[in-house]
């Protein structure tokens, strides 16, 4: 045989710990980026350019440059500045925890924001008009009718979104911190078993990956519950 | 930014261009013969393409990358002593980073593939045996254009995102745009410069793919009636 898994038996608690990682900088991006994207998608189904264009400029920036690009930027590119090393941001900036969390959720609300706005554009006619005729205000109809609708449609879409972060967050690994992948990359030059601990990573994201997709198709059962087809 | 540095991250953009290029031919290959298993009607054949696409597509690239490249290579190497070969082999990043990326979105793509052959109409290929068509015929002239044709926004989605993927494939020494703007950016002690650089870079051959895909689609989809909601 010439696998040697007896190695990462030993060292499983650490990849534990890496799972825990990687579920913490998965859980704090996504919220940030979730209430974060929600303004930003409000601004992109705006009819005025001043609200719409800058919304759409951050998205494609964002959609159209790598996260390993943001990710660095942040965390090695703001260094640079004498004046954000002077400031009060530092303690936080120079932390790669903080750094990758922020470049996450940077990430993430451009992505969430252009699916809720679609979301928002597909609404039916036909829920708006109801608003308006039970003489809902404009800021009453968004609360009460327009975002509840388009967030539970955004579902499907959305959990597509949060499997791609999960995946992302592994480039936490290259600024130092210990997810799943930082683990691997600890283990696999400690002991020079390069295979067996990617590997290993690899069998933990998959695991993770089936788990979310569970917990959305749970979260569209009982949100999407009156969008399925009627079975008598 | 002095120009030397400046040169290097755009000379770089070659081969992120390149590494993009053959990893999508590679993909749509393996796309296609994924889609091909996984419509197949032999049962192995169809659970192994299912497979292939439900994995791939539960793990990180950066992960599949590393698993690759340097597990891999410590595979062969052990492999090759245990059958006696003592020199140390050693696989190029270039070939290693297209495979990988090509085998990622080969699995991605053989979704794109089979949910355009599932979404064309029934009655086309009927229409085509009514004709009296051969099923080889019916395959070449109606439901291969219109997958290639149904496929092409799952394609053009795919190829976004894989060229920001390639970014990743710095981790392994290969000198692309990422690989230069982090190197010129530790040189020169302005980091924020050069990544910035490279994210304009990147921005650009994105933006200039959109206009260019939007220009495929309009082609491929002549004498199709638009609809307009």
């Amino acid at each position: 045989m010439i696998l040697d898994f007896s190695v990462i038996w030993e060292n499983l608690p650490q990849f534990l710990h890496g799972v825990r990682v990687t579920l913490q900088l998965l859980l704090i991006s996504l919220a940030v980026g979730f209430v974060w994207s929600v303004p930003l998608a409000l601004m992109r189904v705006s009819g005025s350019p001043w609200l719409n264009l800058p919304a759409w400029f951050y998205t494609y920036v964002i959609r159209g440059t790598p996260m390993l690009v943001q990710l660095f930027l942040i965390y090695y590119g703001v260094a640079q500045f004498e004046a954000v090393r002077a400031s009060l941001f530092w303690p936080w900036l120079s932390d790669a925890t903080f750094c990758a969390c922020l470049a996450f959720a940077i990430n993430t609300s451009g992505y969430t924001a252009e699916i809720i706005a679609g979301c928002l554009k597909t609404t039916p006619p036909g829920e708006i008009e109801a608003a308006r005729a039970a003489g809902m205000s404009r800021l009453q109809m968004y609360r009460r009718i327009l975002l509840p609708s388009a967030l539970r449609r955004a579902l499907p879409q959305y959990s597509n979104e949060v499997v791609m972060m999960l995946h992302a967050t592994s480039m936490a690994s290259l600024v130092t911190l210990a997810d799943i992948t930082g683990v691997a990359r600890t283990i696999s030059a400690q002991y020079f078993l390069p295979f067996e601990a990617y590997l290993t990573a690899g069998a933990f994201y998959l695991v993770l990956t089936f788990l979310l997709l569970q917990l959305f198709k749970a979260a569209e059962r009982r949100w999407l519950a009156h969008l399925r087809p009627q079975r008598r | 930014m002095s120009g030397g540095y400046w040169l290097t991250i755009v000379e770089g953009s070659w081969l992120t261009l390149s590494l993009a290029l053959c990893s999508m031919a590679l993909a749509v290959v393996l796309g296609l013969a994924g889609a091909g298993a996984r419509l197949s009607p032999l049962r192995p054949l169809a659970w192994l393409g299912e497979a292939y696409a439900t994995v791939i597509r539960g793990i990180p690239e950066l992960v599949m990358i590393l698993l690759v490249y340097f597990g891999g290579q410590d595979l062969v190497n052990r492999a090759a002593a245990l059958i006696g070969h003592e020199d140390y082999v050693d696989i190029d990043p270039f070939a290693a980073g297209v495979a990988t990326l090509g085998f990622i979105f080969g699995a991605y793509l053989s979704e794109t593939f089979r949910g355009a052959f599932l979404s064309i109409p029934k009655g086309q290929a009927e229409a085509g045996f009514a004709y009296g068509m051969s099923r080889w015929q019916v395959f070449r002239r109606i439901l291969w254009p219109e997958t290639v044709r149904l496929s092409i926004p799952g394609i053009a989605n795919n190829w976004l995102v894989l060229i920001k993927s390639t970014a990743l494939v710095s981790v392994l020494g290969l000198p692309d745009i990422m690989f230069h703007a982090k190197q010129a950016g530790d040189a020169t002690r302005q980091p924020f410069t050069y990544l910035l650089l490279a994210g304009v870079l990147y921005l650009a051959i994105t933006s200039v793919s959109l206009l260019a895909l939007r220009v495929i689609e309009k082609r491929f989809s002549l004498g199709v009636r638009e609809v307009r909601l």
